[in-house]
């Protein structure tokens, strides 16, 4: 396993990449391109490198007039500015006309940190997943993000891609490649299904292992796609498990909980827990403070876990 | 009580200049602490947030939520260590709760958060976003018959969002004469200088186009500071403009006019350095 590296870090890899392997990328940042690495592809590619300055609005404009004329937009900014602030322009101007612009701002979630709830993207998902044409993708890690941002160049329309701040402990080999619209199944277990995304897949993992010392046995699924939903192999888990938790570093409500909900809802009623953020905002404090504070880690998933079996027997 | 200064001319400077020194001192220890945080444009903005604080501002600390107070709002929200220094000397809040800045649990915020802290008027942090919340607080302040003053500072890598600009266009058009913008136009903002990035220039030209009237002053000379916030509060008809030329992390020499200072924090070694330079020899009995 290679060392901990930030899901932002893949984008910027895979810009550089995809800067040498198609002449019509066009990568725009609007006065944050230190953060989300883009800076490197416009030192690589001052040409194809477009700063727009603390203007989030505009950058989607532009990147529909760019995309209007046969180039691949990636945008960059942080996912609260580039949904929130932008949001009507994703809609009207991007994903309304089904533009080639990919949308992927880092620091999402509240493991930006110390700069608090007016930064931490808690509802990015839910904005981008109720878009027409517009796909979802929350990579796990470094790799994840390298290949799914590398992918989305090839995979037609608007597509949100969600990254991260912190290094985060990989969860996939090096061998890894990005799959669009196919979860993985990380562990077979039959008792009860864990769905996660993000920084929650390691947590998932551990809380397996904590869980399979009890005796139970979970079944753990990178979803990676949140939209379109791998909903065969999300369905034959829950099939076979009878229950299902979603964990995601983002508002219970309307991100993956809600997409699963949705999904089993309709398809295969089933008890679901959802573990996320509740309906609220961030706050200042240290990544695993956060982590604590809102209950997102290996501990919560397990806990989730247990009390489900037990009300479910 | 109403805060306003009695003092004028020379003494009036020289109070002035030691509330900015104090905010500055803060600013550095406050930041140093937390590991985290942006002293550039906190210290661009310290001798604009001083007169405002200590001349301009018709307030009482005691009674944060009192009707007919002036209001300040920081909108580039990043440079929050410049409002909380000023709060804490005027006694909105404890000085003590300075030192945990951006801590878990501290009512400081990164950004300023108003269900956090009293004295903070606006929750801020989203560039670009506070001019249009100050057209509204005019506009109720016509509405309610009260004749305070809204006065608010905005970034010069802030006006090229373009609300800013929805805002001016707002302000002219119901000539909001009780709003008193500042830029705080230091040429940098995160990525480079704003004349490399995207050019603003020429801002003043612009706000004149909008409407606006507009004062052009060097944003560190108090006595200009004081002058042009004087004949903004007498301007009847138009709401005003205070361009105020700055240097980004001014006071501290090895910050000045360095992208690098927008949103690092001093370690513990450049904290003490800083602090020396702003007449502090031993930062613990600061
Ligand atoms: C809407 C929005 N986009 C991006 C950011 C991230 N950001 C924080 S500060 C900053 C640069 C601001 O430059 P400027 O307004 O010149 O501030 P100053 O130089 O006074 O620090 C950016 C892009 C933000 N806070 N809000
Ligand atoms: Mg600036």
């Amino acid at each position: 396993m290679t060392k901990p590296r930030a899901t932002r870090e893949g984008y910027a890899d895979a810009l550089l990449e995809l800067g040498e392997e198609l002449p019509n990328v066009v990568v725009l940042d609007s006065d944050l391109s230190k953060s989300t690495g883009a800076a490197r592809f416009g030192k690589a590619f001052p040409d194809r490198f477009i700063n727009c300055g603390v203007a989030e609005q505009s950058m989607m404009g532009a990147a529909a007039g760019l995309a209007a004329c046969g180039k691949i937009c990636y945008t960059g900014s942080f996912a609260v500015f580039a949904t929130g602030r932008a949001f009507e322009q994703i809609r009207n101007s991007i994903a309304y006309c089904n533009f080639e612009v990919k949308i992927c701002p880092s620091h999402a979630g509240v493991t930006v940190g110390q700069d608090g709830g007016s930064h931490q993207s808690v509802e990015d998902i839910a904005l981008m997943r109720c878009l027409p044409n517009m796909k979802v993708i929350v990579p796990a890690d470094y790799i994840e993000a390298k290949t799914a941002v590398k992918a989305a160049a090839h995979i037609s329309g608007p597509i949100y891609i969600r990254l991260g701040r912190p290094a985060v402990t990989p969860v996939n080999g090096d061998d890894y490649a990005f799959e669009f619209g196919r979860a993985r199944v990380l562990r077979v277990g039959g008792d009860v299904t864990i769905l996660a995304i993000g920084i929650m897949v390691g947590e998932a993992l551990k809380a397996a292992d904590r869980l399979a010392e009890e005796g139970i046995s979970a079944e753990v699924i990178n979803v990676i796609t949140v939209k379109p939903l791998d909903e065969e192999t999300i369905l034959a888990s829950v099939r076979k498990t009878g229950r299902a938790i979603t964990a995601e570093e983002h508002s219970i409500i309307g991100g993956l909980g809600g997409a699963i909900s949705e999904l089993l809802g309709e398809k295969h009623p089933a008890p679901v827990k959802r573990i996320g953020i509740g309906d609220m905002f961030g706050l200042s404090g240290s990544a695993d403070e956060l982590l604590r504070h809102f209950k997102l880690t290996a501990g919560d998933i397990a806990e989730a876990a247990r009390e489900l079996l037990l009300y479910t027997q | 009580m109403k805060v306003e200064t009695k003092l004028e001319g020379p003494e009036l400077t020289e109070f002035l200049q030691e509330k900015a020194l104090t905010i500055r001192r803060d600013i550095i220890k406050m930041t140093g602490i937390a590991g985290s945080g942006h002293p550039g444009g906190s210290l661009s903005a310290t001798d604009i947030v001083a007169a405002i604080y200590w001349y301009a501002l018709r307030h009482d600390p005691n009674q944060p939520k009192w009707k007919e107070r002036d209001r300040f709002i920081l909108s580039k929200g990043h440079a929050a260590p410049v409002l909380y220094a000023a709060l804490a000397e005027t006694g909105y809040i404890n000085r003590d709760v300075l030192w945990t800045l951006r801590q878990f649990g501290s009512a400081l915020q990164g950004h300023p958060d108003m269900r956090k802290v009293a004295g903070v008027e606006i929750s801020t942090g989203s560039l670009g976003q506070g001019l249009a919340i100050a057209c509204g607080i005019a506009l109720a302040g016509r509405l309610d018959k009260l004749d305070y003053k809204v006065y608010t500072v905005i970034g010069d890598g802030e006006s090229q969002e373009g609300e800013i600009w929805e805002a001016a266009m707002l302000a002219a058009h119901y000539k909001l004469d009780n709003l008193i913008a500042i830029t705080d136009y230091n040429d940098l903002q995160i990525d480079g200088r704003v004349s490399d990035i995207k050019d603003v220039c020429p801002v003043d030209d612009k706000w004149r186009a909008f409407g606006w009237h507009v004062i052009c002053i060097d944003g560190h000379d108090m006595d200009q500071i004081v002058a042009a916030l004087d004949e903004a509060r007498q301007l009847k008809g138009k709401p005003v403009m205070i361009e105020a030329k700055t240097i980004k992390g001014k006071g501290v020499s090895f910050m000045e006019d360095m992208v690098e200072w927008h949103g690092v924090a001093p370690n513990q070694e450049q904290m003490i350095a800083a602090l020396k330079e702003l007449g502090v020899d031993d930062w613990t009995s600061w």
